[in-house]
């Protein structure tokens, strides 16, 4: 359904952050059933747009009209009171609840005093039927796949009688096919009149499901499309504010010796489960091994065991020729290791550190960063505005905390740090997540140049397209295993996918 | 609860009274030590009981609170010194005394739990320290005033030590005191049966109503709370209030209905042995409740051993010295707490202030 009917408006709304415009006189409106994408890149001002709507922020000028009139929205309860809901990026669900007892936070059905379970368990399953939402209302919300939480969230939201649903990057943490679930149960929804504000960064997902586009930058909206005037290029060039290379120019992989071996490794977890099982790989010099799955299936354990992080309890690690099971971090990275963490701001930076300490945290120690135990400020100094330059990274000194910089900027202090040593191998964990697409674009084209000054690449992603773009040769790892490595010209989106959700596809 | 940690509870608790019975049933028939154990370990397990409960409510909403200790001790003086003061000053009859200064010892448990959720949720001071704030607090302003009224001359009572209006008198309870043998072991002082009565509603109102279901999601995930429109600042501040209410009441314990004076520093650790209580309990007002009963019995030990010491076997001499028998709550605090026991899982915003 999707009728002109115009059920929510916003006009002007002007919202200042110390140091920055969040938003700058945006206009935006929605139709009832109705699913309208908001694309920008991170910072863009969606999020803070949205907060506005759902009431977390309130606005510093503009207004809000629904349904014609203007509505204040002064917290949450004014925007569910209006038919607004609001599914979260980081899902707003208490792990160790039910799916009712989530359901029903905040408006609760009370029976003699005590809470009424059965009641809304009814009219949850009720309402699970009704949309296609499946989920079993008795379950614990920590014991389901994020898929499913997701559910949860939206059932939360009709719940509350919401005619109008804001998704905040909804499928950043789906597999594939959990995505074409969502897909579903959005079309569904907006058939049956409730209207969809989807946000995201993904150009793909958003020529693939939305009736209306419209695009953010720096706060301010760069204009409202539909599906059929536009294309990837296009929305892309709109949300950066130029031209934008997409695909990753790249030849064919020149490879070399065998640099990182990995054989039988198993790896046990925080928990003392068994999350790496079994695995072997090698990576050659000049190639990028991508490893592909949906986060949580034991990539991270895997990379802990292989920067000397996390100790394996079986197989082995070799670098180079040497063996390096259980190895300490440092002689890995003395040998050519280069490591992007998955987490930049836990495990990449000390956040409170100015970055051109950041810079040195490996090679502090030698010449000419030490000598005699005492640091030489001035040889870090210059070394530290070497980089800052070379990589381009934003900051104003290189004497600013690394938690002032913005998310792009980290992840180039840590790219800087990592690539310019003498470099054999880099491990990458997920080393765009977060980032905007020009951030994306610089990463993406240091980890190629890598590849080809014949550095052994291992890269891990959770993003479909990096690794597609990226790899030279593409493994899927499930459940700590790796169940199929390919050749990147086998490989297709579909197949991939099946083998990320753990379903084996037929050697063709 | 966990099966394990109920069994290993039951044990402690056979081998504390086993003792007891081995060294007095010459003298004694065992069911009568028995019984006499189990009524001891409830009335001394009051305070315990009662702590643990005021650490559940807080720290369930997302607020560590380490300042029972000190709210006991505060309570327990300025409740016992309203009752001196409206027995002796007023002429009042002991047992309204007695009964305000209970009313008396709960506000201000009420009042020291509002200073430390204004410390602890309004000025996100560090928990730890809001707490330890208080416990220190707790022990300059008794300490001080014990001796400014009591022993000071020219002060309200003469410098003199009134006379007390004695404790709170036992109740029996309809039916449960007739029950034969058993009913000796409820046959107890009005704190001691509300603080049974307190594990039962804190249960029912933490799991089965709309407020427990918002208390316990504002302690696991403040911020979801808040998207569905909950004020987790109001939940936690009435929370916090509640358990310094409890505490209070468990401080009311030590000199109304324990023993009929006041002593600087009396409460001797038990509002930190209320907290091993509830991590052992698990955050759940039963479990606190039988981990409470474990370090009474170790208590109750203690007390009952006193009656039979010229039985005590030489070999077991050492048992003789109450002050090493005195050891073994303290003892166990530790053991429990190293986490013998399996493991414990706090609610997960339990101490993190929340930043809208």
């Amino acid at each position: 359904m999707n009728t002109n009917e115009v059920i929510l408006e916003v006009r002007g709304i002007t919202k200042q952050f110390p140091g920055v415009l969040a938003n700058d006189r945006v206009d935006f409106d929605l139709r009832k059933g109705e699913i309208h994408a908001l694309l920008g890149e991170n910072g863009a001002g969606k999020t803070t747009l949205m907060n506005i709507l759902y009431g977390l922020y309130q606005p510093d000028s503009g207004e809000i009209r629904r349904n014609g009139e203007v509505v204040k929205f002064s917290s949450p309860k004014d925007a569910i009171a209006q038919g607004i809901g609001m599914v979260h990026q980081h899902f707003m669900l208490i792990p160790v609840f039910t799916v009712t007892e989530n359901i029903m936070l905040g408006d609760e059905t009370v029976k003699n005093g005590l809470l009424d379970q059965r009641t809304v368990a009814a009219l949850v399953r009720q309402l699970s039927k009704q949309y296609g939402l499946e989920v079993d209302p008795q379950a614990v919300i920590q014991d389901l796949p994020v898929g499913v939480q997701q559910r949860v969230e939206i059932i939360k939201t009709l719940y509350r009688k919401a005619e109008i649903l804001i998704l905040d990057e909804p499928t950043a943490v789906l597999t594939p096919q959990e995505v074409e679930d969502l897909f579903h149960i959005i079309s569904e929804l907006s058939h049956q009149g409730v209207s969809i504000i989807f946000i995201t960064h993904k150009l793909k997902e958003v020529l693939a499901i939305a009736n209306r586009i419209t695009v953010m930058r720096n706060g301010k909206v760069v204009g409202t499309k539909t599906p059929q005037e536009t294309d990837e290029a296009h929305l892309a060039e709109m949300m950066v504010g130029r031209e934008v290379i997409l695909k990753v120019e790249k030849g064919p992989a020149k490879l070399g010796d065998v640099v990182f071996e990995v054989e039988n490794l198993s790896v046990f977890d925080q928990r003392g489960l068994e999350a790496v099982r079994d695995v072997s790989f090698q990576v050659k010099a000049g190639e990028i091994l991508g490893i592909a799955g949906v986060q949580g299936n034991g990539q991270t354990e895997l990379v802990e065991a292989l920067t000397g992080l996390r100790t394996p309890h079986h197989g082995s690690v070799r670098l180079g020729g040497f063996d390096v099971t259980a190895s300490s971090p440092r002689p890995m990275i003395e040998y050519g290791l280069a490591h992007i963490p998955e987490d930049r701001q836990k495990h990449g930076l000390v956040l409170s550190f100015p970055v051109a300490d950041n810079l040195i945290l490996c090679t502090y120690y030698q010449q000419p960063f030490a000598r005699n135990y005492i640091i030489q400020n001035k040889a870090v100094d210059e070394y530290a505005h070497r980089l800052v330059e070379e990589f381009d990274v934003r900051t104003p000194s290189p004497y600013l905390p690394a938690s002032k910089l913005s998310g792009g900027n980290q992840q180039k202090v840590i790219v800087a740090r990592e690539l310019s040593r003498p470099v054999k191998l880099l491990i990458a964990n997920q080393p765009t997540r977060g980032l905007d697409v020009g951030s994306i674009e610089y990463i993406h084209q240091q980890i190629v140049q890598m590849r080809d000054r014949g550095v052994a690449v291992l890269l891990v992603s959770a993003e479909l397209d990096e690794i597609m773009a990226l790899s030279d040769r593409i493994a899927v790892m499930y459940r700590g295993q790796i169940v199929a490595t390919l050749g990147a010209s086998q490989a297709t989106r579909e197949g991939l996918g099946l083998l990320m959700a753990g379903l084996q596809i037929a050697e063709a | 609860m966990d099966i394990r940690r109920f069994l290993f509870i039951t044990l402690i608790i056979i081998i504390l009274i086993g003792v007891v019975v081995l060294v007095g049933s010459s003298q004694v028939s065992p069911a009568t030590i028995i019984v006499s154990m189990l009524a001891t370990t409830v009335a001394v397990a009051t305070p315990l009981t009662l702590g643990a409960l005021s650490g559940v409510f807080c720290e369930r909403s997302g607020v560590v609170n380490i300042g029972i200790e000190g709210m006991m001790l505060a309570s327990a003086f300025f409740g016992w010194f309203a009752a001196i003061y409206l027995n002796t000053i007023l002429g009042f009859q002991p047992l309204p005394s007695l009964l305000t200064g209970v009313v008396v010892a709960i506000i201000t448990g009420g009042l020291l739990g509002l200073l430390h959720a204004w410390l602890s949720i309004t000025f996100k001071v560090d928990q730890i320290i809001g707490g330890t704030v208080i416990n220190l607090l707790a022990v300059g302003i008794s300490g001080f005033l014990n001796r400014q009224l009591f022993f000071e001359k020219g002060s309200i009572f003469g410098g003199q030590v009134p006379h007390a209006p004695g404790v709170l008198p036992r109740i029996q309870i309809p039916l449960i005191s007739d029950i034969p043998v058993i009913g000796k072991i409820f046959e107890q002082q009005p704190i001691a049966i509300s603080a049974i009565v307190l594990v039962i509603i804190a249960h029912v109102v933490l799991f089965y109503t709309r407020w427990g279901l918002r208390t316990r999601a504002v302690g696991e995930h403040p911020r979801a709370a808040d998207t569905v429109g909950i004020n987790v600042y109001k939940m936690r501040y009435w929370n916090v209030i509640i358990g310094g209410m409890i505490a209070g009441l468990a401080g009311a314990y030590f000199t109304l209905e324990s023993v009929p004076s006041f002593e600087p520093l009396m409460t001797n650790g038990r509002g930190f042995i209320s907290l091993a209580a509830m991590i052992f309990g698990n955050w759940s007002p039963f479990g606190a409740w039988a981990a409470a009963l474990v370090f009474g019995a170790a208590q109750a030990l203690q007390i009952n051993l006193q009656f039979f010491r010229t039985l005590i076997p030489p070999q077991w001499a050492f048992l003789q010295q109450s002050s090493i028998v005195g050891l073994v709550p303290y003892i166990l605090t530790m053991l429990i707490l190293t986490g013998i026991i399996g493991r414990t899982t706090p609610p997960k915003a339990d101490g993190i202030p929340y930043e809208k």
